[in-house]
């Protein structure tokens, strides 16, 4: 019930931000380019420019919204998102890497293998009997210092103009994106929400505790390490596509939370995820127009202060 | 007795650390070279590279240091939490946002001029992660996290609407003493001063603070203006600090348990060894920055997070985080 009507406000969102931009477009020239009837100069506004960001944008906030949701669910602790655990930093390091030596086309390969490296690095240096949560997000802290510091060095390094794509790529940016950006998300959403779902049993019996899990008969260290796989996959692929997008992995999970109390799943973060993400690149565009903000300037700017909130709730921490 | 003498010797070391720090460079300059070039100034290229670019460099390695060193100790007393860092809890990051506003949004392009939006940048991110993140360690770090995030977005917001403000911020963030010209130096003087007389005027307090809430009231330590006052200390030093050379993690951090592995708990004795400990730390990772990328430099904020994080990850790892 709850992912229908976020769905369904994603969607008319989406349609919404089809209609907006430099070149403004009633919804009905919209639906008619969607349908094939439109103007050669509809259809490259629509087709070719709108759709693909309003494709991405939903595509990137379901993974990073079900990335989030497994490592919450993981750790049974709330604070423990890509985002604060190193992960989406190391795919940042790599793909500033690939932007600025490599070339762009390398981005998706190397921000996998950034963030794989930083995961397995924070999980080995957090490792001490067992993993708890706090420490893992502690580590994440200062592994997140020592990346972040390498990447705004790689910046120095560059001409102006490389330094500018690359930061606003790093802000996370839904600009100028393709329609071979929505196949690298589509294409990963496809593959690793089914497989989260596949998993959700796992996930279940994981949130017990490792030992309970054990005596109902699950592969704890199998399950667990899948699990870990499809988290880190998803959200590095979604940061290859649209950059570190912060703290849509950790709200979104959070809201699904307070609007499902009892069995929120994965779909319900999912999309309450792209209607974040989707939601703010339209408030990017149109609020300081015609410039516009990268989406993770206001994903971070809504998220941060529901950090906040939480922290100052709770005296759990 | 002994901690005074080790104190001497300290800036004795501090004293070479300097010396090397005018000498070693793109180009080696001797000792006797600098020596003349600032007693009798002939303005030939090793002289101008020595008088304006080594000295304001090593004397904005000097201010910067004494203003981090004591920055970290003070909020490592108040909060009495080990993981306090003007870097970690947010407080360069206020900083930084003001900083870039008022290069970006007002045009303000003197160092007097922006060092009064640092100071307010760091006093309101130093509130709000104090309010949010009270007494316990993992809390406050990640109240500091959020604030850095947050106020981050509002930065490359600002940067990214207009190029020439994103490439002087670029090469700012990353925390580096080359920018710093004689004028800037000199300006920044006097807050150091205050900062840092205010800052070991607090001393006797930090340790009836550090006795737990109930024995310092006991005590008669009136908490909350002791409380205030580092904080104002600490506003003036860390945002003096970042408006010279931009955000620079870690000393803040590292510098006060290196003291206190040495001196011991007393305040009295570890801020001032914390004072002279951290520009000795920081003058060396900037001139191991300027020597390891050759002919190119590493920025001195770069050598401190590869060398410094480290150490908050060993420091995290600890299996109880007691606090101070």
């Amino acid at each position: 019930m709850v992912s229908t009507v976020a769905w369904l406000l994603t969607a008319a969102i989406g349609a919404f931000a089809l209609t907006r931009g430099d070149y403004e477009l009633p919804l009905a020239e919209v639906l008619r380019t969607l349908s094939g009837h439109g103007t050669l100069i509809t259809y490259d506004v629509v087709v070719d420019n709108r759709l693909p960001r309003v494709l991405v944008g939903i595509g990137v906030g379901t993974a990073f919204a079900v990335s989030g949701a497994i490592f919450q669910r993981l750790a049974r602790n709330p604070l423990v998102s890509p985002d604060l655990i190193g992960i989406n930093a190391g795919a940042a390091l790599a793909a500033v890497l690939m932007i600025t030596v490599l070339g762009s086309g390398w981005i998706p390969l190397g921000a996998l293998t950034g963030s794989l490296l930083s995961a397995i690095v924070v999980y080995l240096l957090a490792y001490r009997n067992g993993v708890s949560g706090h420490r893992l997000v502690l580590v994440g802290i200062g592994v997140t210092a020592i990346i972040g510091s390498l990447t705004a060095y790689l910046l120095t390094l560059a001409d102006i103009y490389t330094a500018k794509s690359a930061s606003m790529w790093l802000a996370g940016s839904l600009a100028g994106r393709s329609w071979e950006h929505v196949v690298l998300v589509g294409i990963t959403v496809a593959v690793g929400l089914p497989a989260a779902m596949a998993s959700t049993r796992q996930l279940r019996l994981l949130e017990l505790g490792d030992d309970l899990a054990r005596a109902l008969g699950g592969r704890v260290e199998l399950a667990r390490a899948a699990l870990i796989a499809i988290g880190v996959g998803l959200a590095a692929l979604a940061t290859a596509a649209a950059g570190p997008v912060g703290f849509v992995a950790l709200v979104a999970p959070q809201l699904a939370r307070g609007l499902v109390p009892r069995r929120p799943g994965l779909l319900v973060p999912a999309a309450i995820g792209a209607l974040l993400v989707v939601a703010s690149d339209l408030i990017a565009r149109t609020v300081v127009a015609p410039t516009a903000l990268p989406v993770g300037v206001v994903t971070a700017f809504l998220g941060a202060p529901y950090l906040l909130f939480l922290l100052a709730r709770t005296n759990r921490f | 007795m002994k901690r005074i003498a080790g104190l001497a010797v300290c800036v004795g070391i501090l004293i070479v650390v300097v010396l090397l720090s005018l000498c070693v460079g793109n180009r080696w300059v001797g000792v006797s070279e600098v020596y003349r070039a600032l007693m009798d100034f002939s303005g030939s290229d090793t002289d101008r590279v020595v008088r304006y670019l080594r000295v304001p460099r090593t004397v904005a390695g000097l201010l910067v240091g004494v203003a981090l060193g004591l920055s970290g100790g003070l909020m490592q007393g108040v909060t009495r939490n080990p993981l306090a860092d003007p870097g970690i809890l947010g407080v360069n990051a206020g900083a930084a946002v003001a900083v870039v506003g008022a290069i970006g949004l007002l045009g303000v392009h003197s160092l007097t001029g922006y060092v009064w939006f640092a100071m307010g940048g760091a006093l309101v991110a130093t509130v709000v992660v104090y309010l949010i993140g009270g007494a316990a360690p993992v809390k406050l770090a990640l109240a500091g996290a959020a604030i850095s995030a947050l106020l981050g977005s509002l930065t490359s917001a600002v940067t990214l609407l207009d190029l020439s403000t994103l490439n002087e911020y670029r090469f700012w963030v990353v925390g580096s003493l080359s920018l710093a010209t004689g004028p800037i130096v000199a300006q920044a003087v006097p807050f150091v001063a205050v900062g840092t007389v205010l800052a070991l005027l607090l001393g006797r307090s930090l340790n009836q603070l550090a006795l737990g809430d109930d024995l310092a009231q006991a005590l008669g330590t009136r908490m909350q203006l002791v409380r205030v006052l580092a904080g104002l200390a600490v506003v003036i030093l860390a945002g003096t600090a970042t408006a010279i050379a931009g955000p620079i993690g870690f000393i803040g951090l590292a510098v006060p348990h290196v003291a206190r592995r040495i001196v011991g708990p007393d305040y009295r004795h570890l801020l001032p060894w914390s004072m002279v400990l951290a520009p000795i730390v920081l003058l060396l990772a900037d001139v191991l920055g300027r020597i390891v990328v050759r002919p190119a430099e590493l920025q001195v904020g770069i050598v401190t997070a590869v060398i410094g994080a480290p150490l908050f990850i060993a420091l995290v790892r600890r299996r109880r985080m007691a606090e101070l």
